[in-house]
């Protein structure tokens, strides 16, 4: 599987040039980051020809890297990560965006996987991520009304807001929350030696 | 004349047929669909969030409660991804205990959706027989994890434990005489795999049962037939997968195409559909059953003759044995460590993909080296469908809605996630 998918990483990069700025394969997986002005130009031409015909955006997400490796993290703040398959050819590919600057803003692939749409939605949603030239980028997830992108690294797990019941006013009302933020298992990178020769494990 | 104008109506998210909560806010003229548009999120937890708190392993009992009707095969996906990452594999017995068990939950799955499918559409009998078999099912998810419906029974280098040897058994109540308890526990008297074993004998009875009410049955056809037809080009380009994929006509089972664990080594044949429309999809979700019963014989067969372990023996990932612990100071730190601290992944990102019973459930799991994963996240399949709400109920009658969302399969728990 992996020298396959080394053979289609080569016929990427000489379709494509330098408008790639790296493809890297690990466990069985082709990986290419590129600029996202050339994001839309780039993905047709995936889509359409017969070389790689990737008719299906499997998924589409963000990824907030701003607390990487416990901040060690240097480079733009969010990603947008693709994952399309190509149903003929039987085989996948996982594009990946960086942006950064506030907001975020990357264009829209709705136009050629329908497919997008509701997957950019939700990226707008929990990262906050602007998809130029989408049709209709509402909040899908969050309730009516929601402050903030709680899937950015900043957001609190407990979130900011509560809502209960008031027996006075008669009605549910927000209120700030009432709980402590709590970590039962923290956060640990350990150097482990298991993996210290296992750069690209699983080649097969 | 009166000025005619479009009129808005919310289905949900307390309407029964709406599987859940769904909140559809339909445009209508006069009693056609002009523009659906799906509110969802009233169930959203953020499951992906909470992962990102927690060790890798407590976050599988999180997998079972995405889409709840088919629990085992959700964490087949989460844990396929870390063992990708682990770079490890499972025993081989684990491997087939996995597929049969992602099988019955195909089974379990299917029995759901077509039980609730043939309700919204106004037949009452077939959910009845579907449940019936659901209890069954659900009892082989007792018996092997000691929960009906969240097992978290696969881990990381394996299952939790072997399949038990005694299937529990009915006790006797003033309810139910002596003989109407022996009944009962007829086809229990022996281990899970005779239980098993003896479904498997009974199931395709059971599935000719459903179809002599639904296949060719005038009002199941008229409500059916041409609905919500979509094509094999707007099928990919929406991103559909699984049966809604295969109704289409496409052939596409991650089980043949990108076969794992020992799905290489079962046969079994993948229905498709013609039209694509609604009575396509159930046609095939029908045979899927049949199917999947035909690779729970296989594993039986197999297991029957393979004992051996069913875990990964790296106590780094896997618990050491109580008695081993008592006496043995390397175990008992071992174990203290996996509950309490964990494992670390490389560094790394993987997706993994597995044939849900609703289509491609991916895992993309996102690590920087610690004991909790930095992203995850959970591609669901039911998301992508119902995201093609409009597409697919566009000029048709209200009624057909309820017909739609039931050939989609919707479940909110992943969906909403």
């Amino acid at each position: 599987m992996s020298t396959y998918y080394k053979q289609l990483a080569q016929r990427i990069q000489e379709r494509f040039g330098d408008r790639i700025s790296s493809a890297g394969i690990s466990l069985g997986e082709l990986t290419i980051t590129i600029d996202k002005g050339c994001l839309l130009s780039i993905a047709e031409i995936l889509r359409d020809e017969a070389d790689f015909a990737f008719e299906q955006l499997i998924d589409l997400c963000g990824v907030d890297y701003s607390d990487y490796g416990n901040g060690r993290w240097e480079g733009p703040r969010f990603a947008v990560v693709y994952h399309l398959l190509s149903v003929t050819l039987n085989h996948r590919l996982r594009l990946k965006v960086f942006v950064d600057g506030e907001p975020p803003l990357v264009d829209s692939v709705n136009g050629i996987w329908a497919s997008a749409n509701w997957f950019e939605r939700e990226a707008f949603d929990l990262f906050g991520i602007l998809f130029s030239g989408h049709p209709d980028l509402r909040r899908i997830l969050t309730d009516y009304g929601f402050i903030g992108h709680p899937f950015r690294k900043d957001f609190p797990l407990i979130g900011t807001v509560e809502m209960r019941y008031d027996p006075e006013q008669g009605r549910v009302v927000y209120q700030p929350v009432s709980i402590e933020p709590r970590v039962n298992q923290p956060r640990v990178v350990r150097d482990d030696h298991r993996y210290v020769d296992r750069e690209l494990p699983a080649e097969k | 004349m009166p000025e005619i104008r479009n009129y808005t109506l919310n289905f949900g998210p307390q309407h029964p047929a709406a599987h859940g909560v769904l909140r559809l806010v339909l445009e209508m003229d006069g009693e056609v669909i002009q523009r659906a548009d799906p509110h969802i999120g009233l169930l959203h937890r953020a499951t992906e969030k909470l992962a990102e708190s927690k060790p890798y392993n407590q976050t599988i009992p999180y997998m079972d409660r995405l889409d709840y009707v088919s629990m085992m095969v959700n964490e087949h996906g989460y844990v396929l991804a870390l063992e990708r990452m682990l770079g490890i594999t499972p025993p081989l017995r684990a491997q087939y205990i996995r597929v049969m068990f992602d099988e019955i939950t195909r089974v379990l799955n299917h029995l759901m959706w077509l039980g609730t499918h043939a309700l919204d559409v106004g037949a009452m009998t077939v959910f009845l027989y579907c449940f019936r078999e659901r209890e069954d099912l659900m009892d082989m998810y007792e018996a092997v994890s000691g929960a009906r419906m969240h097992a978290a029974y696969y881990r990381p280098g394996g299952v939790y434990r072997d399949l038990p040897e005694h299937m529990p058994q009915y006790g006797h109540t003033r309810y139910r005489g002596e003989s109407g308890t022996q009944r009962m526990n007829a086809n229990r008297s022996g281990s899970l795999l005779d239980y098993i074993d003896d479904f498997t004998q009974r199931f395709p009875g059971y599935v000719d049962e459903y179809e002599t009410l639904l296949t060719d049955n005038r009002i199941w056809k008229q409500r059916t037939v041409g609905i919500g037809v979509v094509t094999p080009e707007r099928a990919k380009q929406l991103g559909f997968t699984g049966p809604m994929l295969r109704g289409s006509g496409i052939a596409w089972d991650l089980r043949k195409k990108q076969p794992y664990e020992v799905y290489d080594k079962m046969s079994f044949n993948i229905p498709l559909g013609t039209n694509g429309d609604c009575y396509d999809r159930y046609l095939v979700r029908v045979e899927e059953m049949r199917q999947s019963n035909h690779i729970i014989r296989q594993c039986i067969e197999w297991l029957r003759a393979n004992p051996g372990p069913v875990m990964l023996e790296d106590h780094k990932l896997s618990p050491p044995r109580r008695e081993e612990m008592k006496g043995d100071m390397e175990a008992l730190i071992h174990h203290f460590k996996l509950f309490t601290e964990g494992y670390t992944l490389p560094a790394g990102e993987v997706y993994a993909a597995v044939e849900h019973p609703k289509g491609e459930f991916g895992v993309y799991l996102v690590s920087d080296g610690a004991n909790k994963p930095y992203r995850l996240k959970i591609r669901p399949p039911g998301f992508p469908h119902l995201a093609a709400m409009h597409e697919m109920s566009n000029g048709h009658m209200l009624a057909d809605v309820v017909a739609i969302i039931g050939t989609m399969d919707i479940v909110f728990g992943e969906i909403d996630r």
